[in-house]
């Protein structure tokens, strides 16, 4: 699916921020700031990692945006610097847990096991801020090779070949861990939007 | 198609990434079983709901730092 966050000026913005305007700098910092720190916390699990690792995104693009040669969108070029400050610290806190090399399982354990019919829209069902809650949730307990897929191709919008070319994996990789996260998220999902459940 | 093959492709199903004749099949098979639509219908929709969610709101005391962070890197070193 294609992103919809890019507007007609950014590439007039990363221009003048080039040559020296940190207004324009700060904003294209405005812009992305929510996404980044969602993204960071959605990969480190954790808000302090989050915000250092959005931080820390934010001044290495600054300083290295000179380097950006604007033939990929600033925004994918900023997600790859943020989703790398969040690996590291990801794996700095969970050193043994942490491979996003690991293999993925085999086509028996993906088949949904509960299949049961989902009550009224989830959106109607729970307050925003208690389903953002539930949302988060369900990212956090994927493991982090299918979480960071999910949270770049469902959440963040990157497209199927720009998400492997930032993880360094390759398409067919993508896609299997996406099918995986996928499942997981509906399994996990089904304990909240069940019919009947009141809650 | 069997049920362990409409759940192989589900994801392509869902990213309209399947060839016409697999799609077609799938379908066929959705049509006649209702377990593996309610897996379809709600995977499409636990989808969805995070494509459409907007992040919420960076909290004041972070933003706060980020930009401080900011400032001070431009004032050190202009780009």
């Amino acid at each position: 699916m294609p992103s919809t966050i890019v507007r007609e000026d950014e590439h007039a913005l990363v221009l003048a921020a080039k040559a020296g305007d940190v207004a324009a700098f700060e904003e294209l910092v405005n812009r992305y700031e929510r996404k980044i720190f969602r993204l960071a916390q959605n990969i480190t699990g954790n808000r302090e990692d989050a915000e250092d690792a959005m931080q820390d995104a934010f001044l290495k693009s600054y300083a290295h945006l000179k380097e950006f040669q604007g033939d990929s969108r600033f925004y994918t070029w900023l997600v790859r610097i943020a989703v790398n400050e969040s690996l590291m610290r990801l794996r700095k806190r969970k050193p043994n847990q942490i491979s996003l090399d690991e293999p993925v399982g085999t086509d028996d354990d993906i088949m949904p096991r509960e299949v049961e019919d989902w009550g009224p829209s989830p959106e109607q069902r729970y307050a925003q801020t208690e389903l953002q809650q539930i949302l988060n949730n369900a990212i956090e307990n994927l493991d982090p090779p299918y979480r960071t897929v999910f949270v770049l191709r469902d959440v963040e919008e990157l497209s199927t070949e720009e998400t492997a070319a930032l993880l360094g994996i390759s398409v067919p990789a993508v896609k299997s861990r996406l099918l995986r996260a996928r499942l997981k998220m509906r399994e996990q999902l089904q304990r909240y939007f069940r019919k009947g459940d009141s809650n | 198609m069997n049920c362990n093959s409409v759940i192989r492709e589900l994801s392509d199903y869902l990213d309209s990434d399947l060839e016409l004749a697999v799609k077609q099949e799938l379908e066929r098979h959705l049509a006649d079983c209702e377990d593996c639509r309610l897996v379809v219908d709600q995977t499409r929709k636990t989808v969805e709901i995070f494509c459409g969610s907007e992040p919420l709101e960076l909290p004041a005391d972070v933003r706060s730092r980020l930009h401080e962070a900011l400032r001070r890197k431009a004032g050190a070193r202009p780009i």
